[in-house]
């Protein structure tokens, strides 16, 4: 059995909000030794939080941006508790400088001297005032790799833009794209393609920068806009325009490559027991949905699911072309069906013929789900101010080195005197005077907005 | 020229559709040398796949292949043949990765599992791309990006609370799980360096979506936490304002203006008066009921005097984080990503120049290069199996009679 391929990696990590501490969540995960440096004096909207210590209102508002409410809500630690950050956040360390005074840029800079790579993702307005800059570390540390990853890059008259996934995905094209046919743009979805790109691409971009440095020794600096790394995906777009100058419009659920498909309402449920997950099952009545793809190879199949219903056998239906004509009429019909059904069923019904269909998954169906079980998705972490959960594993297995989710989600400052004395060999007395001066801690100081 | 990051790597590309060959085309765009193997005849399924240049369904003229496939050879073979087998054995001897994406079980009929190509190159990375992995009762089971996203995604959230959920555009989800798949592939190839052991990646679409930063992880740990299902909502109602879409002059915009960014709201519709307005200054004024309806009568007024590009221009200065709605047209004029040399002009002997999208990441030490465009099918047959293998061309002459080639 192989090691982990990041062992022996050390990553300074100053990334913010989601996309760049997705990025290194995966090189976490893979062995590298992460420290987040973080700044108990700048509280970065959105990264542990919306602000801080947030009034009961704020954490109950939202259940994707909330806190962990059980068993009670504690607002002095709930930028340890914030769901989006502890999504990412496990498998790294955490330590606390204050990068805006000199003494926490040398703290930085040593850092530097003694790591492999440096990822961040701010504006490149940050680096530039921290005087943190390529042309700086480089000198600090010539086999450094640096990830610039802000939502424009380092050039361009868009370059000190900020954005968040959301507004980067409206420059890219896909917003545009995305939502109802027959509502108003302003109805769709506030979730986002760009964050997932850029920090699988981020994680990339280093992954491809140490292959070739252990090959020539040689670090770099490597310029990635977010916005471009998702530009890419949207390429029947791209080129559609570019070969027939015509602009793609929005298609709702259907297929570009013109297979019939849809999501389908099916039987409403009520909430499920979920083993592992504390406290008692939601009891509510649940909308249910099965979406499911109809290529004209899989047409006899999906009749023969249903069992040859009356309505299939109608020469509106009889061709892939006409039944692309009477796309809606079609829903209507799968719909009544769909309708008498739970949605797994319908998934198995016509799984066991060789139709695509697959349920519209919530999170209580994932952490009950069979095949997610089965391959051991989940695993079980335990966190300081959280209690023991389910988390969200890994995404991908290798032969040789099994692997799992190791550390909890890291709180603020939880690793202070590992990086410090062990990590650039601060002494005690010294140690003792930056946490005096405010440095070195596990909570904000409170601050102006 | 500075080489390329990865241009001592051999690939073996057995992959088709979308999410696979993506993987591969970022390997072969930062220097890798892929070997694309389509079945003779149709070729890979994307050949046959929209948009095409000038509306022509042309295997060559495919814009989604075109693009996908870029500095990638291709060679066609029947790797159900005797012979396929014994050229994909001799192939794996001499590669640092093999791609397949072939329904899981397919490989081991073909005698060609990773156990079997160990044995013939022990360090290999084999990266198995499949919808839900290479074990597990859903193993077999067909998907579309349309299913990916919603088993895996955060698609249950998606859309309006009274209506059908609603998914991504395009296949985008076929492209980041690809572009996720070529990350596990570098991480195995960078173990394999180091350590001297190959890998088998077990690559599954449904689990890269499951976890998607935005939102399926967050939304699973918030269960996880809290015993509660995000629920679908309807954008215009979110707690915090200004935030969402909104109509302007020629089009919508984007903007979250909330929390700690309140000021710059102000500053950006050039009306100070409002910084300090007690119904909008702090997050817990603007929940209490009625404010939001009365920022949105002052603030929709001024969108609708100003075009998306006006409003990103004063909101970017005032701080705000902001964007337009673009369509394709706006995406390819737009100065910035000109300006930063995004876009890439790639000549290609059927279709000529064209425009495609450019590199995802940019470095000056491992650049993102078009050496070729897209193979033609079969293009590099003679190159490899004459060139490479040492077979002569009267042996491809046989196996083309034979349909192996």
């Amino acid at each position: 059995m192989a090691r982990l391929p990041l062992e022996g990696i050390r990553i300074i990590d100053l990334t913010v909000i989601w996309a760049g501490p997705y990025a290194t969540m995966f090189l976490a995960d893979w062995g590298a030794e992460v420290i987040r440096v973080e700044n108990r004096q700048h509280f970065q909207l959105f990264t542990r939080g919306v602000m801080i210590n947030p009034p009961e209102e704020l954490i109950k508002e939202r259940v994707g941006y909330a806190c962990n409410k059980k068993p009670g809500h504690k607002p002095e630690v709930a930028h340890n508790t914030f769901v989006i950050f502890n999504a990412h956040a496990r498998n790294k360390l955490s330590m606390t400088a204050n990068l805006r005074t000199p003494e926490g840029l040398d703290i930085f800079k040593r850092l530097i001297k003694v790591s492999d790579v440096f990822v961040e993702s701010n504006s490149p307005r940050v680096k530039e005032h921290l005087g943190i800059t390529w042309e700086v570390l480089k000198e600090v540390n010539p086999k450094l790799i640096m990830l610039s990853m802000p939502g424009f890059g380092d050039t361009g008259p868009y370059k000190y833009y900020r954005a968040l996934g959301a507004h980067q995905e409206g420059f890219g094209g896909h917003t545009y794209l995305r939502g109802y046919v027959d509502e108003d743009p302003t109805t769709t979805t506030t979730v986002y393609h760009t964050d997932e790109v850029a920090g699988i691409s981020g994680a990339l971009a280093v992954m491809m920068a140490l292959y070739k440095r252990q090959r020539t020794g040689e670090g770099q600096y490597i310029d990635m806009a977010q916005v471009e790394s998702s530009i890419p995906q949207m390429a029947q777009g791209v080129m559609d325009y570019t070969m027939n100058g015509r602009i793609t419009e929005k298609m709702g659920n259907r297929d570009y490559h013109g297979a019939i498909q849809g999501s389908y309402r099916c039987k409403d449920v009520r909430g499920r027991w979920v083993p592992g997950v504390q406290g008692e099952p939601p009891q509510e009545i649940v909308d249910s949905w099965v979406n499911i793809t109809i290529t004209e190879s899989d047409w006899p199949a999906f009749c023969r699911a249903l069992g040859n219903p009356e309505w299939s056998r109608d020469p509106k239906f009889a061709d892939h072309l006409s039944r692309l004509k009477h796309h809606d009429e079609m829903d209507k019909h799968i719909e009544q069906w769909t309708r008498q059904h739970d949605n797994y069923e319908v998934m198995h019904i016509l799984q066991r013929e060789g139709v695509p269909a697959g349920v519209v998954m919530d999170e209580q169906d994932a952490y009950a789900d069979p095949h997610l079980r089965a391959r051991g998705f989940f695993n079980e972490l335990t966190h300081a101010d959280c209690g023991t959960h389910l988390y969200p594993g890994l995404p991908f297995k290798m032969s040789n080195t099994p692997n799992s989710l190791r550390r909890p989600p890291v709180r603020l400052g939880e690793h202070n005197e590992y990086v410090y004395k062990e990590v650039i060999g601060v002494s005690d007395e010294k140690y003792q005077s930056l946490k005096d001066k405010g440095h070195i801690g596990t909570d904000y100081v409170p601050q102006e907005p | 020229m500075e080489e390329q990051a990865l241009s001592d790597i051999k690939v073996l590309d057995l992959s088709w559709h979308i999410a696979a060959p993506y993987c591969t085309k970022l390997l072969a765009d930062y220097g890798a040398d892929v070997i694309k193997v389509e079945r003779p005849g149709d070729g890979d399924l994307t050949r046959h796949m929209g948009p095409f240049f000038k509306d022509d369904p042309h295997p060559e003229k495919s814009g989604l292949f075109l693009h996908l496939n870029t500095n990638k050879k291709s060679i066609t073979l029947n790797i159900k043949s005797d012979w396929g087998k014994k050229v994909i054995k001799e192939l794996v001897q001499d590669v640092d990765i093999l791609v397949e994406s072939f329904r899981p079980g397919v490989m081991q009929r073909l005698g060609l599992d990773y156990e079997t190509l160990q044995q013939i190159n022990s360090g290999l990375v084999m990266t198995s791309i499949s919808n839900f992995g290479q074990t597990g009762p859903y193993r077999d089971f067909k998907a579309s990006d349309l299913i990916i996203y919603g088993m895996g995604g955060s698609m249950n959230t998606c859309g309006l609370p009274d209506r059908e959920p609603t998914k991504k555009a395009l296949t985008a989800v076929l492209f980041s799980t690809g572009s996720m798949a070529a990350l596990a592939t570098m991480l195995a190839l960078y173990a394999a360096k180091t350590q001297e052991v190959g890998q088998h990646v077990d690559f599954s679409l449904f689990e890269a979506q499951m976890v998607s930063i935005d939102r399926r992880m967050s939304d699973l740990l918030a269960y996880a936490y809290n015993n509660e299902i995000t629920p679908k909502e309807d954008p215009r109602d979110l707690y915090a304002f200004p935030y969402g879409i909104q109509p302007c002059a020629d089009g919508h915009w984007e903007l979250s203006g909330i929390g700690a960014l309140w000021p710059g709201v102000g500053k950006m519709m050039g009306m100070p008066e409002l910084i300090d307005d007690p119904r909008f200054n702090t997050i817990i004024a603007q929940l209490q009921p009625g404010h939001r309806e009365e920022f949105y009568a002052i603030f929709i007024p001024w969108s609708f005097e100003h075009t998306k590009m006006e409003c990103v221009k004063l909101g970017q200065e005032a701080g705000i984080l902001c964007g337009p709605l673009y369509n394709m047209e706006e995406l390819l004029n737009d100065p910035h990503f000109q300006a930063r040399g995004f876009w890439a002009e790639i000549d290609h002997p059927v279709t000529g120049k064209l425009t495609y999208p450019g590199r995802p990441i940019h470095a000056e030490m491992m650049r993102w290069v078009i050496r070729r465009p897209a193979p033609l099918m079969g293009e590099h047959n003679e190159e490899i199996y004459c060139g490479r293998l040492g077979y002569t061309r009267e042996d491809l002459i046989k196996l083309k009679q034979a349909r192996i080639i």
